[in-house]
């Protein structure tokens, strides 16, 4: 971890869009085939406001940009993780179109103690947090 | 619907053991564009196939319907990375539970351990289901 790396630190924003065709992929990966996240038919009929992305792929890719960020640390291999956690405060409602949403990824080093870092985040889509308190515990 | 409050302290059977493949590590990778390489850790949330795995399970057999659920909260906690050739089982326990608005907010811990019976992973989740009347 570069001496760079102290609490304050403010990291790289990434920005992940996320379309239907993310969805259909993840639900395959993860094996979560809740139909919320592909069938307008039932999103609506349990009240929601449209197909809305899963939350842990949501997760995941604050994960990502933990791994990405970390990785430059040091030359190419993200750190361990050792703790992550977040609330999903607000759906991420995904169009049915080709571009889909922009999920963005901000975060800063919180703290340094020893190898552990943990670090803030602060995930947004369309402008509104998605993701409560996210953050995230490594060994860098 | 709501869920009876005698389920608070409950564990459910384990999952069937689990062995992480590279293959599957790598098709969770790419799907959620993660960096990850055959010697590395893998994905931070992949515990999620497993957590995922055992809250079904639940729901299976207190008659919830998964498009009622909506996730609310998720947490991991590692005790040690997760390697391919793992063989994992988790077993999910209901660690609260509460009605607001007609909905039940379900906490749940899902342990991950290994074949030596030891604690990898810890997860949190809460679930939300929703009641309405659709």
């Amino acid at each position: 971890m570069p001496s760079s790396i102290e609490a304050g630190t403010a990291l790289e924003t990434r920005t992940y869009p996320v379309t239907r065709a993310d969805l259909v992929r993840y639900a395959g990966a993860s094996g979560d085939f809740n139909p919320i996240h592909w069938s307008d038919r039932v999103a609506g009929a349990v009240g929601l406001p449209g197909v809305i992305a899963h939350g842990m792929l949501t997760q995941a890719l604050a994960a990502r940009a933990v791994a990405e960020w970390t990785a430059d640390w040091a030359d190419g291999a993200p750190a361990q993780v050792v703790e992550l956690g977040a609330k999903f405060t607000n759906p991420v409602v995904v169009p049915d179109d080709d571009t889909g949403i922009d999920l963005v990824v901000a975060g800063t080093v919180k703290a340094v103690d020893g190898d552990l870092v943990t670090l803030a985040l602060e995930v947004t889509a369309g402008g509104t947090k998605v993701l409560g308190n996210p953050r995230a515990v490594v060994r860098a | 619907m709501s869920l009876d409050s005698t389920l608070v302290g409950r564990t459910f059977p384990a999952t069937a053991p689990y062995r992480v493949s590279h293959e599957k590590v790598t098709e969770f990778a790419r799907a959620t564009g993660t960096p990850y390489a055959a010697d590395g850790p893998v994905p931070a949330t992949f515990p999620i196939v497993l957590a995922f795995a055992a809250m079904n399970d639940f729901l299976d057999t207190v008659g919830v319907d998964l498009s009622r659920i909506v996730h609310g909260e998720q947490k991991f906690a590692y005790e040690r990375p997760i390697r391919t050739g793992d063989v994992l089982t988790t077993a999910l326990t209901v660690a609260s539970l509460r009605q607001i608005g007609g909905n039940d907010i379900i906490g749940t811990r899902s342990d991950v351990t290994d074949a030596d019976g030891s604690l990898v992973c810890s997860t949190s989740a809460v679930l939300v289901h929703r009641g309405g009347t659709a």
